[in-house]
C-alpha cells in the first residue's frame, strides 16, 4: 500500500518533469478533429486506391502512369504551378526589400497589393477574360499604340492560367516575403556599410542570407497554392488539353466517373508530388544559417 | 529618404509595381463596369448602364439562401476552430513534451497540402456516412485547415505572453478555471479576434473543399459564383459579373475590418514597429 502510494505521485512528478502533465490535455480535441477530419479521410483514401474497381491492387496506379493524357496531367501541372511560384516569390523580394523600411504610403501600398486576395478566382477569371480578351482594354490599347496588328492569345491558354495565379498568388508571396523581411534588423546592414559595403553588397552578403530561410517557406507555401490550380484552370486555361492539371484529372476521375477509388488514387499521387518538391525545398533550407535575424522584439 | 535620384534600382521596381497595378485595376474594372452595362461589344465602353443585373443575379442565385449558408458555416467554423485550437496552442506554447514535433507535424500538414487533395477522400468518406451535401458535411470540411491555423497563428501568441503573469495569478490561489477566464483570456482576446477574422476570410474564400463536400442546398457564395459560371443554360455574363462584383465586395469588406485588427506584415514573425 505504502509502495504504491509513494509510487503514484512519484511517476506523476516524474511524467511532468518531462513536460507531461494535465495541460496536455488540452491537445485532446484538436488532435481529435485533424484525426477524424485529416488523418482517418487520408487513410481511407490511401487503402481505397488500392481497391479499383478492375484489376489488382495497383490497377490504378498502373492505369495513371500507363496513360500519357493522364500521366502527363503531373508534367502539366509542375509547368504551370512552378514558373508561377517563381515569379511570385522572385517579383515578391525587391518589392518588399524597397518597401520594407518607412516608405511614405507603405501602408496604402500593401493596403493596394492584399486587395488581389479578395478577388476570388471567378472574378479573377472573368476580368481576365474582358480585360485581356482579343475586345478588351488591353489588347485595344495595345493595338492604338501600335505595339501589336492582332490581339495577343491571353485567355484559354496556358498564359492565362499562368497570369491568373500570378494576380492570385502574388499579394500572398508579397506579405509573407515582407514580414520575413521586417524581422530583420536593420542595423546589421548598417553595419555592413560602415564597413564599405555598397548596397548590392549588403543584399547578398547580409539580407539575402537571412531571408533565405522564410524565402523557402514563401516559396514552399505559394506553390502548395499554385499546384492545387483548379478553378482558375477550368475558367481562363483550355482544361482538355494545354491546361489539363492533375487536379482535374483526379475531380473528373471522383465526380464524373464516380470512381472514387480512381480518384483517390490521384489525389495520393497529387500528395506525393507535393511532398517531394516541399522535401527538397526543404532540404535546401536545411543547409541555410538559421540563427537569430535580430527580429526587433 | 535620400539620394531618390541615384536610385535607379527602385524606379525600376517603382514601374514594376505601377504596372502591375494599372493592369489589375484594368482587370477589375473590366468586370465592375460590364456589371453595370446593358450592351457591350467591342467599344470602350458599354452602350448605356443599369443596375438591373445585380436584381437577377440575386433573384437567379437565390442569393439570399447562399448568403446565409455563408454566414452560418462561416460562424460555426470559426467557434468550433477557436474553441478546439487555442487550448491546443496554449498546450504547444507552455508545455515541451515528448512527440511534440510530431503533433507539430499533424497540425502543419493539412495547411501544407493542397485541400483538393484531402478534399476527394473526405468527400468520399462523407458521402459514405451521409453527411456530404449538408451544411454539417461543409463545415466539417472546412474544419480541416481552419483548426491548424488557429493553433499555428495562436502559439506564437502565446508565447509572447509571460507565464510569471499566470503564475503570479496562482500564488494569489486562482484556480485554473479563473486563469483562463480572468487572466488569460483578456490578454488573448487580440489574438482571438486576429484569428477569427483570418479564419472567416479563409472560409468564405475556400472554394475547393465546399465545392467537393456541398450539395444544392449547402453552397457557399465562392461555390454559387463558380456554379453560375458553368450553370446549365445561358447565363448572361454580366450577371456572373453583377454576382462577382458582390463577392469581391463583401471578402474586400471582411478583409479591411481584419486590416484593422492585423497588420498584414507581422503574420510570421511578431515585431514592434515604430511609427
Amino acid at each position: 500500500m505504502t509502495a504504491v502510494s509513494t509510487a503514484r505521485p512519484a511517476l506523476r512528478h516524474r511524467l511532468a518533469e518531462r513536460g507531461i502533465d494535465r495541460t496536455l490535455l488540452l491537445l485532446v480535441p484538436g488532435l481529435l478533429v485533424i484525426a477524424c477530419l485529416f488523418l482517418y479521410p487520408f487513410l481511407y483514401g490511401l487503402q481505397l486506391s488500392f481497391a479499383p474497381r478492375r484489376g489488382g491492387v495497383f490497377a490504378n496506379y498502373a492505369r495513371f502512369f500507363g496513360d500519357p493524357y493522364l500521366r502527363d496531367t503531373i508534367w502539366t501541372t509542375l509547368g504551370i504551378a512552378l514558373p508561377a511560384t517563381f515569379v511570385n516569390v522572385f517579383a515578391s523580394i525587391p518589392i518588399a526589400y524597397v518597401l520594407r523600411g518607412r516608405v511614405r504610403g507603405k501602408r496604402l501600398l500593401t493596403t493596394i497589393l492584399v486587395v488581389p486576395i479578395t478577388l476570388g478566382t471567378v472574378l479573377t477569371a472573368q476580368g481576365l477574360i474582358m480585360y485581356g480578351g482579343p475586345a478588351g482594354w488591353l489588347n485595344k490599347v495595345l493595338t492604338v499604340l501600335g505595339i501589336t496588328d492582332q490581339p495577343l492569345p491571353l485567355i484559354h491558354n496556358y498564359t492565362g492560367v499562368l497570369l491568373s495565379l500570378v494576380v492570385t498568388g502574388f499579394p500572398f508571396s508579397f506579405l509573407l516575403t515582407l514580414s520575413y523581411l521586417s524581422g530583420i534588423d536593420p542595423s546589421l546592414e548598417k553595419a555592413a556599410a560602415t564597413l564599405g559595403a555598397n548596397g548590392v553588397q549588403r543584399f547578398r552578403r547580409i539580407t539575402l542570407p537571412l531571408l533565405a530561410p522564410g524565402l523557402a517557406i514563401t516559396f514552399c507555401l505559394s506553390f502548395v497554392m499554385a499546384f492545387s490550380v483548379f478553378p482558375s484552370a477550368q475558367l481562363v486555361g483550355d482544361p482538355a488539353n494545354e491546361t489539363r492539371v492533375i487536379s482535374i484529372a483526379a475531380y473528373h476521375a471522383a465526380f464524373e466517373e464516380y470512381d472514387y477509388s480512381m480518384g483517390s488514387a490521384v489525389a495520393m499521387l497529387m500528395a506525393v508530388v507535393m511532398l517531394i518538391v516541399i522535401g527538397l525545398v526543404m532540404a535546401w533550407r536545411a543547409t541555410l544559417y538559421r540563427g537569430a535575424t535580430g527580429g526587433k522584439g | 529618404m535620400t539620394g531618390w535620384v541615384a536610385r535607379p534600382g527602385h524606379w525600376v521596381v517603382w514601374a514594376v509595381v505601377a504596372f502591375f497595378f494599372v493592369n489589375l485595376a484594368g482587370l477589375v474594372l473590366s468586370v465592375v463596369v460590364d456589371s453595370f452595362g446593358t450592351q457591350w461589344f467591342g467599344t470602350w465602353l458599354p452602350d448605356g448602364f443599369t443596375t438591373h443585373w445585380y436584381a437577377d443575379a440575386w433573384r437567379e442565385f437565390g442569393l439570399s439562401d447562399v448568403l446565409l449558408t455563408t454566414a452560418v458555416v462561416a460562424l460555426v467554423v470559426i467557434a468550433v476552430s477557436v474553441a478546439v485550437g487555442v487550448p491546443a496552442a496554449y498546450a504547444l506554447a507552455r508545455r515541451s513534451f515528448p512527440g511534440k514535433r510530431l503533433v507539430m507535424l499533424l497540425f502543419v500538414l493539412p495547411i501544407l497540402i493542397p485541400p483538393i487533395t484531402y478534399g476527394i477522400p473526405l468527400a468520399t468518406v462523407l458521402y459514405k456516412v451521409h453527411l456530404a451535401g449538408t451544411t454539417t458535411g461543409v463545415i466539417l470540411a472546412n474544419l480541416v485547415p481552419s483548426v491548424p491555423f488557429v493553433v499555428l497563428t495562436m502559439t506564437p501568441f502565446i508565447e509572447q505572453i509571460d507565464p510569471k503573469i499566470e503564475a503570479a495569478a496562482r500564488m494569489s490561489g486562482a484556480r485554473t478555471a479563473s486563469v483562463f477566464t480572468r487572466v488569460l483570456g483578456p490578454l488573448l482576446l487580440p489574438g482571438i479576434l486576429a484569428a477569427s477574422i483570418l479564419v472567416l476570410v479563409r472560409t468564405v474564400g475556400m472554394f475547393e473543399l465546399t465545392f467537393l463536400t456541398a450539395g444544392p442546398d449547402s453552397t457557399t457564395l465562392v461555390v454559387a459564383l463558380y456554379n453560375s459560371v458553368f450553370a446549365a443554360g445561358i447565363r448572361a455574363n454580366q450577371s456572373v459579373d453583377a454576382m462577382a462584383t458582390i463577392y469581391t465586395t463583401s471578402m474586400l469588406l471582411l478583409l479591411l475590418v481584419a486590416l484593422r485588427f492585423v497588420n498584414p506584415t507581422q503574420l510570421v514573425t511578431r515585431i514592434r514597429e515604430e511609427t
